[in-house]
């Protein structure tokens, strides 16, 4: 017989783990329909009969957001024949509110009192035996970090799932989570709720020290959100990060991964020129195969790297400090707090900042940033503004971070743009978050999260990434007659293509040969290719551009679609392919309109001098400009010194108002103090 | 009587009232501020804004602007 365990509790209540330590290595993880919040599903580790699903980390069971949503029509629907309800002993009342929902269900709930090792530790002492009677269901004293309780959890679990389950949902909870109450008796349930657990509290739970909370969570705390020091900290914290995973670390990797690649295209290329295989069948596997899977896989490990760190942040506590940090800057622009470390680290490769939006509850924050996001030059886009800078702005060393001012602005513009359309309207969310306090991350837990990150992304690039760039390799070196090489790609489907289409850019300035339209397109393939397109397309016709027109090409590719890798990335976050469109949509879009304005706004103010006057690119010095010429200083550590001013000079604002605020507040309860002795 | 907004670090308030709606009101319940529960502002965070506060033993972190919706009493 199949059986059903789902595993439902608070955030930090140690779900995860207990998940996976009942189901070690079976786990898959993917989203609910038609949703993006994370669904986990594994096998019981000795008994493959039995199904576990680890149930999104929710306090209530209302009908307001998406993961409460989605675990009351789970438990509604598809009655699984028992829910293990973990609960974090170290905070029992808040988390005992969502057990009285739950068991308004009528399914049989077991309760894990958890991290029952922290308790003993403090010398409090939690009765069981109360608990279950007034609860009316069984509970277990569990560790999942140490293992404790784990076995008797289970086969208590699956002695109750066996028995027959009569219970009926009760119709309050259907009425109650469909919505169907006023406002009073809503709030008259929930206190009535919270009312019923303070009184099984105060008889099973006797503590040593009643106002003595985690004073080591608290030491910690003091110095990391303190007022002057939290920001610097921070700052700190993601320099630390950036610097291992994308500059120092994170790039020796993918040097390491390209000169794997290298070493399969020749062995490759010797094996199959020893087999007298065609020289298109020959392109086709080194370039066409392994080229492309080797653009994408570079990304690899550097991905593991940075979601390591980024788990570490997660699970210690501190991420939730990073959102109390940063929210009032951020939300300004419909962005959330958290937003800041997928931009960050959008700044090396957009896919794993994309994939680092997770971290953000709010589904709107989430889906603004995984908009915004690509809109901060990647590493990969670098070469294309090198090339233009030393082709066409030699002397001009204020472009390149002119580029990273535009893509900030551009980033904070259509924040406040696109918060007032339809698509992100409504009521502002409740910023009502939880500061748990903080743990040490445990490694087994950080390599899982880490892992599953690295499985969900390399699947994709196996497939529909994959897919997309052995087309664009058909079009590129084929025409329509048969193989052309790369060599001869003004021949190919894609310059027919490129010649078709090249009046869209004609308003743009560069729409007057097919090159800079086919390295629009090969630019989806990885936005470096670009430098190649114009390089092998350069060498056959000549490339003309002003150096308005430069400027607006490179503003074109900072904003228009990223790399298929990234688009991928955005439709797995994303969860469907409407808002995936709807993103790319507005990223081209919003590139054709800034590449239009400067030409426009570019050929009439420079009107009859050199700035406007088109020039043949010289194709010999295009493959050397270097990386270097883009910022002649670095561009991130400009960008955190400015935010720490900004920071700074809110937080001492706020602290002048707040003080004068306080102020008047205590000379009005002074005043009433008087009053009241008065009387 | 006052808002939890006006409320200066340190200090220990008692709720009389929930103001505001809906998904707000629901979510600022669930997460235990319900009538009669008492509250301790512990922090503000370093740009002025969220807050945090001590209820039923865990710590929470909630905007100024929803703050604003929680009307306290002093104890």
């Amino acid at each position: 017989m199949k059986i059903k365990i789902a595993l439902a509790g608070n955030p930090n209540c140690g779900k995860t783990t207990m998940f996976n330590e009942m189901t070690g290595s079976s786990q898959y993880v993917g989203n609910w329909p038609g949703v993006t919040v994370e669904k986990k599903e594994g096998k019981l580790k000795n008994n493959k009969e039995i199904e576990i699903i680890d149930l999104p980390g929710i306090y209530s069971l209302s009908p307001y957001t998406l993961e409460e949503t989605i675990t009351r029509d789970y438990l509604v629907k598809e009655r699984p024949d028992v829910i293990i309800n973990i609960i974090d002993a170290t905070n029992i009342e808040r988390n005992l509110y969502l057990t009285t929902q739950l068991l308004e269900t009528g399914i049989p709930v077991i309760l894990a009192v958890n991290m029952i090792d922290v308790i003993n530790k403090r010398g409090d002492q939690i009765n069981l035996e109360v608990l279950s009677n007034e609860l009316g269901c069984t509970a277990v004293a569990t560790s999942a970090v140490k293992g404790i309780g784990l076995e008797e959890l289970i086969s208590k679990a699956l002695d109750t799932a066996k028995k027959e389950n009569t219970k009926k949902v009760s119709p309050m909870f259907m009425s109650e989570a469909y919505g169907r109450l006023s406002e009073e008796e809503e709030e008259q349930i929930i206190s009535n709720r919270y009312e019923l657990v303070q009184q099984i509290v105060e008889k099973a739970v006797v503590k040593k020290n009643f106002n003595k909370i985690d004073t080591t969570s608290d030491k910690i705390d003091k110095v990391l959100t303190n007022r002057w020091l939290a920001l610097p900290i921070f700052f700190v914290i993601l320099w630390a990060i950036y610097y291992v995973s994308i500059v120092s670390v994170g790039d020796a990797t993918i040097g390491w991964v390209e000169n794997l690649f290298a070493l399969l295209q020749e062995g490759a290329h010797s094996l199959f020129s020893g087999l007298g295989a065609s020289a298109w069948a020959m392109d086709l596997i080194e370039n066409g195969i392994i080229g492309s899977i080797g653009a994408i896989f570079i990304y690899v490990p550097q991905l593991m790297i940075l979601f390591f760190f980024l788990s570490l942040l997660e699970d210690s506590g501190y991420m939730a400090r990073v959102a109390f940090i940063m929210d009032r800057l951020f939300r300004k622009f419909g962005l959330s707090g958290k937003s800041f470390i997928p931009m960050l680290i959008g700044t090396g490769c957009s896919i794993p900042g994309i994939m680092a939006s997770r971290t953000i509850e709010n589904e709107r924050d989430r889906k603004m940033t995984i908009m915004l996001t690509p809109f901060i030059p990647c590493g990969a886009k670098l070469p294309v503004f090198a090339m233009f800078i030393s082709l066409l702005f030699a002397d001009h060393t204020w472009i390149g971070p002119t580029i990273y001012l535009i893509a900030i602005a551009a980033v904070i513009f259509s924040g406040i743009i696109l918060k007032k359309t339809k698509l992100f309207a409504g009521d502002p969310a409740p910023f009502v978050m939880e500061l748990p306090t903080y743990k040490l991350p445990r490694l087994k837990g950080v390599v899982i999260h880490m892992w599953d990150k690295a499985k969900s992304f390399i699947k994709k690039a196996g497939t529909i990434i994959f897919a997309a760039c052995a087309i664009l390799w058909l079009l590129q070196n084929f025409s329509f007659s048969g193989y052309v090489g790369p060599d001869a790609i003004d021949q190919s489907i894609l310059a027919q293509f490129g010649n078709a289409v090249k009046w869209i850019f004609i308003p743009l300035g560069f729409g007057d040969s097919w090159a800079a339209p086919v390295a629009a397109i090969t630019g989806l393939i990885a936005k470096e290719v670009v430098v190649a397109t114009f390089a092998s397309v350069g060498s056959t016709v000549p490339i003309v551009f002003s150096q308005v027109t430069g400027f607006g090409f490179m503003l074109f590719t900072l904003f228009a679609a990223p790399c298929f890798a990234a688009i991928g990335a955005m439709k797995r976050e994303f969860g469907n392919w409407k808002w995936t469109f709807f993103a790319i949509g507005y990223q081209t879009g919003l590139a054709y309109v800034m590449a239009l304005l400067v030409n426009l706004i570019g050929g009439l103010i420079f009107k009859g001098t050199d700035v406007v006057k088109k020039v043949s690119l010289d194709i010999g010095l295009m493959e050397q400009a270097s990386e270097g010429d883009v910022v002649s200083f670095n561009i991130v550590y400009a960008i955190f010194i400015a935010i720490i001013v900004i920071g700074l000079i809110i937080g001492i604002a706020s602290k002048i108002r707040s003080s004068k605020d306080y102020a008047s507040v205590s000379k009005a309860v002074a005043s009433e103090s008087v009053a009241s002795e008065e009387n | 009587m006052y808002t939890l907004k006006s409320i200066p670090i340190g200090e220990t308030v008692k709720v009389i009232r929930l103001d505001g709606q809906g998904a707000l009101k629901r979510k600022i319940m669930d997460m235990g501020i319900t009538k009669g529960i008492k509250i301790s502002v512990k922090k503000i965070a370093p740009l002025g804004d969220p807050i945090e506060i001590t209820v039923r033993g865990y710590e929470l972190s909630i905007r100024k602007a929803d703050a604003e919706k929680i009307i306290v009493e002093r104890c």
